[in-house]
């Protein structure tokens, strides 16, 4: 326990010194992940939507894959990005390794599985309430599945967060294909890491509340966000 | 939103015919040897037992559904306008006017055009004044006239509705009533299924009876009601529905 | 919009001068870089980007052309990757100890004898002994000393020997956690928290002693490396700036590395 009283001490230190690296390790983490997330949503909701509504030989062995996907661990993502863009692989002459674009490339191939999954069952959900309606207001399948992701579009956004949860607190895929650079591609995850394996506990666990502070600070904004939008559906729920 | 109809000489022209139609889903026969003329300005009414083939039959004739013996005609040289209700209206998470844009939007209304047919439709239907509320907010009364709102944006030749008012309390069922006829006085073609036989006689110009996926019956209305006739098919049916005859 | 600026920065910095160094973790988490390096740049303009990992997966990343510099310990290894063409010379740079370190009470009795001694003694008394069984510098040395004891690891592992494929800082945990004997740098037990029971029982003896080499990697097998810039760390490191500054990087008032550019 003393470890646990310690780190939450540390915590707070780290947070009122706003430590100049320590910002540095945080934002980039942030920068790597939302990026991710970003480039995951467009692929994985409109692969998603697109597989709630195609039918083509093999569908149901993508869909199985794609559920199969979910279980990828992170650090087999990094150790197959990093074989793609090592010196000695097919895409080394990007010259990308170890740097913070070859996390964002592993991190955007881990999110889109979980997006995809995700955003297909709510429009498959979706389809089942309304989309006869949908098909004879003349909508074709894919813009049926389209509309539904908008109409569903706050349990996209649940989506979207918990795929950023996913990213941000990965290791395993951005310590290989980033390197731990310090100053370059250290983000939060890799620095508790590298405490750990250095014996510095209370740091470590320090950070990783650090990391959940974060992360809590932005499920407020988006809550906030949603909230002067979102009115609209508390009277909803009343009506 | 009246049409200027020529006076003919003979019967209005054809919108869609159907001629031993059937429809089957896997192993069921859910509609069979079904033949029918809806013409402009007949307002047809579908009544028959659950499962009889109403839904199925209304399905086919708007093309929802895959099935045999439809031809639709075309109208003044362009193709057939339809437009659908159902029981329960599917509203997206949007507001009342974002509804009936889409609905325009999704049937490539011009751009110009979008905004006076929707702000129209929602007065027509009574709900202007609602017009940036979120849909689903409303009333089951008021979400059914939006639907209608978004059908008649759309300047429909046909307008189906399966059971357009089962859902709803008397007084809602009367207010969407009335706008149903209002479309049909504007020149709007009706197919509509319904339990409520009060409700054939007095939207109806024109019944058909269903039983197992058949039309057993199609008259005028005021002849389908007659109980001075000899007992039609439907005489079962509508001993059932109407005890006192 | 950041997102995009987070994709084009590898094409800005292709303009910068920098080089990425394939270096073990003990030698990165011993801190001696964090004084090194700022010394280099202020030297020359470089940035040395160091990726830590265990000997044998930072001469491999070498291999593979992702490196344009190793700063391993690990002779034989080093030897190894220059005759496979993947180095140009290697450069001896400078030395730090192992020591065996394990819990104060000490029940396999090794405290203050040498090194071979100490792990016969931990063979038979079949004391518990961490090895990072992990291909790196510190796995290799450690192997090469059961091996001069006269110890088999083929053949038979003593009781209590356990490997657990990791780094120095997670060996040392483990070690704490469970009252082990382990063989690690010093750099990293000074610079490691942990410690629980355990202190420094065997040190001193001259097998002990670890020795640093640079290499370039070789541009015939990979043209892309940055094989000027790299030179001028070389250069640099084996300069008397460079050794100076080796020398000056002390923990707790204790010199970890000992320049022996030369020897």
């Amino acid at each position: 326990m003393n470890t646990v009283t310690d780190s939450l001490t540390l915590a707070l230190g780290l947070i009122a010194r706003a430590d100049a690296q320590l910002l540095a390790i945080v934002g980039l983490s942030l920068r790597v992940s939302v990026t991710a997330c970003a480039i995951g949503a467009l692929c994985g909701l409109a692969l998603g939507a697109w597989l709630a509504v195609a039918s083509f030989p093999g569908h149901r062995a993508a869909v199985w894959l794609l559920n199969t996907l979910l279980a990828l661990p992170s650090v087999v993502v990094g150790l197959l990005v990093y074989l793609l863009l090592s010196r000695s692989g097919p895409l080394g002459t990007l010259g990308i390794l170890f740097t913070p674009t070859a996390m964002v490339v592993a991190q955007s191939i881990l999110v889109v599985p979980l997006i995809a999954a995700l955003s297909r069952r709510l429009v498959l959900d979706g389809l089942a309430d309304g989309g006869d309606q949908l098909r004879s207001m003349g909508a074709g399948p894919f813009t049926s599945a389209l509309l539904l992701l908008v109409h569903a579009r706050l349990g996209v956004l649940t989506v979207l967060l918990t795929a950023f949860g996913r990213a941000v607190a990965e290791v395993g895929a951005v310590m290989i294909v980033g390197g731990n650079i310090d100053g370059v591609t250290r983000v939060m995850t890799t620095a508790i890491a590298l405490e750990t394996s250095k014996g510095d506990l209370p740091l470590a666990l320090a950070l990783g509340l650090l990391l959940l502070a974060v992360v809590g600070l932005i499920n407020l904004l988006v809550t906030a966000l949603q909230g002067s939008g979102g009115g609209a559906t508390a009277r909803e729920a009343l009506a | 939103m009246k049409r200027d109809e020529p006076v003919l000489a003979g019967p209005a022209p054809r919108l869609l015919t159907l001629k031993n139609a059937g429809v089957r889903f896997g192993e069921v026969q859910a509609l069979e040897g079904v033949d029918l003329t809806l013409r402009r300005g007949d307002r047809l009414a579908l009544v028959g037992a659950n499962g009889a083939g109403k839904t199925t039959l209304l399905r086919l004739l708007h093309g929802l559904v895959a099935g045999r013996g439809r031809t639709a005609h075309a109208v003044d040289g362009r193709p057939l306008v339809a437009a659908m209700l159902f029981q329960r209206p599917f509203l997206l998470h949007l507001s009342v006017r974002m509804n009936v844009l889409l609905a325009l939007w999704l049937r490539r209304v011009p751009k110009t055009e979008r905004a006076a047919r929707c702000a129209r439709a929602l007065e027509r239907v009574g709900l202007g004044a609602l017009a940036e509320r979120p849909a689903r907010a409303l009333s089951g009364g008021q979400q059914q006239r939006l639907a209608l709102a978004r059908a008649w944006a759309l300047q429909p030749d046909i307008l189906f509705l399966d059971e357009p008012t089962a859902s709803l309390d008397p007084s809602a069922r009367r207010e969407v009533e009335n706008l149903i006829e209002q479309l049909a006085d504007d020149g709007v073609t009706l197919v509509f299924s319904t339990h409520n036989l009060g409700q054939a006689k007095r939207l109806a110009s024109r019944v058909a009876y269903l039983e197992a996926g058949r039309m057993l019956t199609d008259l005028p209305c005021d002849l389908f009601f007659d109980t001075r006739q000899p007992p039609s098919a439907a005489a079962a049916f509508l001993k059932g529905e109407l005890p006192w005859t | 919009m950041a997102g995009l600026g987070l994709l084009a920065s590898p094409l800005l910095h292709a303009q910068d001068k920098t080089i990425v160094m394939a270096s073990t973790t003990s030698t990165d988490q011993s801190g001696l870089f964090g004084h090194l390096l700022p010394a280099f740049k202020a030297a020359t303009g470089i940035e040395v980007r160091v990726v830590a990992l265990g000997t044998g997966q930072a001469l491999d990343t070498a291999r593979r052309g992702d490196a344009d510099i190793v700063f391993v310990h690990d002779q034989a290894a080093e030897e190894k990757f220059i005759a496979e063409g993947f180095g140009l010379k290697r450069l001896p740079v400078m030395y730090n100890d192992f020591v065996v370190i394990g819990p104060k009470t000490d029940p396999a009795g090794v405290r203050g004898i040498d090194v071979n001694a100490a792990l016969t003694k931990i063979a038979s008394a079949g004391a518990p002994f961490v090895s990072r069984g992990d291909k790196s510098g510190t796995h290799a040395t450690e192997l090469r000393y059961w091996k001069a004891a006269g110890i088999d690891l083929g053949a038979a592992k003593p009781k209590g020997y356990q490997e657990c494929g990791c780094g120095m800082g997670p060996a040392l945990n483990i070690a704490s956690s469970s009252n082990a004997y382990v063989l690690a740098d010093r750099g990293t037990w000074l610079n490691f928290k942990n410690r629980g029971d355990l202190a420094v029982l065997v040190d001193g003896d001259r097998r002990l002693f670890n020795q640093y080499g640079v290499m370039l990697v070789s541009p015939a097998k990979h043209p892309h490396v940055k094989v000027a810039l790299a030179q001028q760390f070389a250069d640099w490191v084996v300069s008397s700036a460079g050794q100076a500054s080796i020398a000056a990087y002390k923990i707790g008032g204790e010199q970890l590395f000992f320049p022996n550019v030369g020897q």
